[in-house]
């Protein structure tokens, strides 16, 4: 095992890098998509709720590994075969991190909502007969409350759509999973690599964990 | 009487409000009067704070003419924030907004809507605050204070925009027996100022009192309405009768 992580330690840290990368580029897509359809479910608009709720049912319905192949393989192809239009490509990043902010973004949309909705009425209300127009006071009253109480179920969203990142092994992006297996395929010990890869994901999921606990400390701080 | 002569500050003419199939209020007319000081009584269910809740519309209006301050707010055209501006609500469970402390409360809506520099505003806001007794609770935040105190900081941010017109919506049934006094003196006070006010509340004392008019509702219209005196002390529709038995 020791000699595994002296000459492939380097490579195995670089894949994780690229993993890490990879859950950042999703993850900040997926916060705007989160938002967006999240704050389209809330509103008095039938129309909006319906779409945000359509957004929603659909990638959830949708096994993320299908959601990758259909971006990454199958959208090349309409375009391409069906409707003809040439050199529609997706480099595995782009294509992952798509995956990645469509499935989080449902999520995120569905945690934003509830918060969102956990807000006591009366404060838009309130907020409302002062005069202030509705998004103003969205923003000024009711998202900073609503954000408070979404920030568990965000981080928890975070780490896992950080792990969900190994999927994206399949269409073939050189994060940790499949720099991994290529170095199984190298040395045949599958134990001491897996068990490396193991290793490396608990130790950047719970340093990402204990930051999450400081940070809700901190916002619940002298408010109650 | 004597507020005819005066500006007509809320005007409702046949006013209906459904919610889905439930009418909850079938008709309701009235006039109300600049420095009027008119208290809706009434058994719960009766429309009173869907009523007061049409006035600035919070509650979307189904059917009728609702002029407050001059601006027919029935009409779509109209920038019911800007009338809202001038019609302070202050409501039963308080609203105090959770994430900013009094001072951020009371200075959020003048500042944001460009009524006041910040440091006019937080002038006013201690002004207002001196007023209602707490100049000293400036840096709390709501759920530091006691009901009483958070109803009369509630008071204070509706002031704070310099209105009109205030709207109170059972402003003392979430309170504490002890603390309903407080917040009464603070409406008695605003009342003798001369403001135009329009309050929900189950305070016959209040009303007794306060009041230049009261108004009786049942089953979504006006029963009766008159001085305080004809309605609390003589009433004639025995539906106010009988519900004046049942709480004096």
């Amino acid at each position: 095992m020791i000699q595994i992580l002296t000459v492939y330690g380097p490579l195995l840290l670089q894949a994780m890098g690229q993993t890490l990368l990879l859950a950042l580029c999703g993850l900040f897509f997926a916060c705007i998509l989160g938002l967006l359809f999240g704050l389209l479910s809330v509103v008095k608009n039938r129309a909006c709720n319906i779409i945000s709720t359509i957004f929603v049912d659909v990638i959830r319905g949708v096994p993320m590994i299908v959601l990758a192949f259909y971006v990454f393989f199958g959208v090349p192809y309409l375009f391409q075969n069906i409707i003809g239009v040439k050199g529609v490509t997706l480099t595995a990043l782009q294509a992952g991190t798509i995956c990645l902010a469509l499935n989080c973004g449902a999520y995120m949309a569905e945690i934003i909502r509830a918060g969102i909705q956990s807000v006591d009425k009366g404060q838009m209300e309130a907020a409302r007969s002062l005069g202030l127009p509705y998004w103003k006071a969205m923003r000024k009253v009711v998202l900073p409350q609503a954000i408070r109480t979404m920030i568990p179920s965000i981080i928890n969203q975070f780490i896992i759509t950080l792990k969900d990142t190994s999927i994206l092994s399949v269409i073939g992006f050189p994060e940790l999973v499949n720099t991994s297996k290529n170095v199984v395929a190298i040395t045949f010990n599958s134990f001491a690599v897996w068990s490396i890869v193991a290793v490396m994901y608990l130790i950047v999921i719970t340093v990402l964990s204990r930051f999450a606990k400081v940070m809700e400390r901190r916002l619940n701080r002298g408010r109650e | 009487m004597a507020e005819n002569n005066k500006q007509v500050k809320i005007h409702v003419s046949h006013l209906k409000k459904s919610f889905g199939e439930l009418e909850v209020l079938k008709d309701v007319s009235i006039d109300i009067h600049e420095g009027e000081v008119v208290v809706i009584l009434g058994p719960s269910g009766s429309g009173k704070s869907t009523f007061l809740r049409c006035l600035n519309r919070l509650e979307e209006i189904t059917d009728g003419t609702v002029i407050v301050d001059g601006y027919d707010i029935t009409d779509k055209k109209t920038d019911i924030n800007k009338v809202r501006e001038n019609v302070g609500m202050v409501f039963q469970l308080f609203n105090l907004f959770n994430n900013l402390d009094v001072m951020g409360n009371m200075m959020l809506a003048p500042t944001e809507l460009k009524k006041a520099t910040k440091e006019e505003a937080r002038e006013t806001a201690m002004r207002l605050l001196k007023r209602v007794g707490l100049a000293d609770k400036a840096e709390a935040y709501p759920a530091q204070l006691s009901g009483g105190q958070k109803q009369r900081v509630a008071i204070a941010r509706a002031l704070a925009m310099n209105p009109d017109i205030m709207l109170f919506d059972e402003p003392t049934s979430a309170l504490d027996p002890e603390m309903v006094g407080e917040v009464l003196q603070v409406m008695q006070n605003l009342a003798k100022e001369g403001m135009t006010m329009v309050v929900v509340t189950h305070e016959i004392g209040f009303a007794r009192e306060v009041a230049s008019r009261v108004i009786f509702m049942e089953g979504g219209y006006i029963v009766e309405e008159g001085t305080p005196d004809e309605v609390i002390n003589h009433p004639k529709e025995p539906r106010t009768i009988d519900f004046l038995s049942k709480v004096l």
